[in-house]
């Protein structure tokens, strides 16, 4: 395996170390109420007493951004290997070419996206 | 054991290196958050914190034991699970980009071979934990905070990605210290070629922005109508670890901006050397605490609208433009 693979395998294993680090020396050194307020646990909202739960269902409008964030991102997939190639002498105008074809297919879909309103935040 | 044995060594190389950088990025965070009250009391004409050390320049430190001490109930409602991992997993995702982030003079923890990949899926991993602690929070507020959150999050991914492929396309690499190599002697990517380089530079700033939830794109913890946002529940050392997540991913998303845009390490005829990337990184922190105080926070519609009817088609276009250029030179 490539070496400054190891290196980052440590680094992240660090910051792990340290973010965790903060915390449990937090969990020692923090004071600690010895007859908490019971009004301390109550979940905020403004003052007044808290009514039901937040976890309820929400504007599917999230799910449409989902969907775009989906289509778009697999588009910088097939994007970020060619954007590699792109420069090498040997690809020539065909990857030019063909890149120019896909984007354009793909203006096309976020037109379609935009005149259907997906795009807008409703 | 001598120093060439210790940096040959992969593992003690990540943590020698990677302590080292660290510490000193967590220094400037630290004083990034003292710079930023210094310069709103000077926009708001007050003196700023000035009590503890010449200046408040102990302010930082103060805050942080003081932080060590806070008392940190959890709420009876939260997931506590979900709740206590959100602030671990926001802080140590922003960290860990920091291995690629090429600071010159050879001082890189891991110069990995699709480092710009690396740094991007890393930092962008910052969705599931903002979200994790709207759901797992239970409150209302945090809830709508998170959701925005992550949809903005996920949503200026999309430009984010494709500005920094620019770089890419102009120097054929995704390590970021050949980015940095392809323009030495002055030929930043942000300057040169006139045109794409500079309007990418442009589009990762504004989407770095938005993906560390800065004005104007802070929607996620808008506090006239969202009271925290997703901090709403969090006190002590976890509400700091999102704080410090929110300063390191700036200060993070500045380092890899003056790689990728800036030339990194270089700077034309006045040499090559660490220091200038320090300066380049410390300005761009700057002139975020600077746009800041300067501009108004968008709203929630305006900036989704933002991002998929400008930043993406934009970036498209950037992206086909370099590797024009690329092609035909």
């Amino acid at each position: 395996m490539d070496p400054t693979w190891l290196a980052a395998l440590a680094f992240v294993a660090l910051s792990a170390v340290f973010t965790v680090g903060f915390l449990a020396a937090a969990a020692v050194l923090r004071a600690r109420a010895r007859k908490p307020d019971p009004a301390v646990e109550l979940t905020y909202e403004c003052g007044e007493a808290p009514t039901g739960s937040a976890w309820v269902r929400f504007h599917p409008r999230y799910y449409v951004v989902a969907l775009l964030f989906v289509l778009f991102d697999v588009e910088t997939v097939f994007i970020l290997p060619w954007a590699l190639n792109v420069g090498d002498p040997r690809s020539g105008g065909t990857a030019i070419v063909e890149m120019f074809v896909f984007v354009g297919i793909l203006l096309l879909g976020w037109g379609y996206a935009l005149r259907k309103g997906a795009l807008r935040w409703q | 054991m001598s120093a060439a044995m210790v940096l040959d060594n992969p593992w003690l190389r990540g943590l020698v290196i990677g302590g080292g950088v660290l510490g000193v990025v967590l220094g400037i965070v630290a004083y990034a958050i003292w710079f930023e009250r210094k310069f709103t009391g000077l926009m708001h004409q007050r003196p700023g914190p000035n009590v503890v050390g010449w200046a408040g320049l102990l302010q930082p430190i103060a805050d942080v034991l003081k932080l060590f001490q806070k008392d940190d109930r959890l709420p009876a409602a939260v997931d506590r699970p979900l709740f206590v991992l959100a602030p671990v997993l926001m802080l140590a995702a922003t960290m860990m980009a920091l291995a690629v982030v090429p600071w010159g003079w050879g001082v890189v923890v891991a110069d990995l071979h699709i480092g710009v990949l690396f740094a991007l899926s890393i930092t962008s991993l910052a969705a599931i934990p903002i979200w994790m602690a709207g759901w797992a929070s239970n409150n209302k507020y945090a809830l709508l905070g998170g959701m925005r959150a992550a949809a903005q999050a996920i949503s200026y991914e999309v430009p984010l990605l494709l500005s920094v492929t620019v770089p890419v396309v102009l120097a054929g690499s995704f390590r970021l210290g050949d980015i940095v190599a392809a323009q030495a002697g002055g030929r930043w990517f942000a300057l040169w070629p006139p045109g794409p380089g500079f309007f990418a530079f442009v589009l990762f700033y504004l989407s770095s922005l938005a993906e560390a939830n800065r004005i104007p794109f802070d929607i996620p913890e808008a506090e006239s109508e969202l009271v925290g946002g997703i901090t709403t529940e969090y006190g002590g050392m976890k509400f700091a670890l999102f704080y410090l997540g929110e300063y390191l991913h700036t200060v993070v998303a500045s380092a890899i901006a003056s790689a990728a845009f800036l030339g990194g390490s270089d700077m034309g005829p006045l040499g090559d050397g660490l220091h200038w990337m320090l300066l380049k990184t410390l300005l761009l922190t700057a002139s975020v605490i600077f746009v800041r105080w300067s501009w108004l926070r968008l709203r929630a519609d305006q900036l989704m609208a933002l991002c998929w009817t400008v930043f993406v088609p934009g970036g498209l276009v950037l992206v086909m433009a370099s590797a024009l250029w690329v092609h035909l030179t």
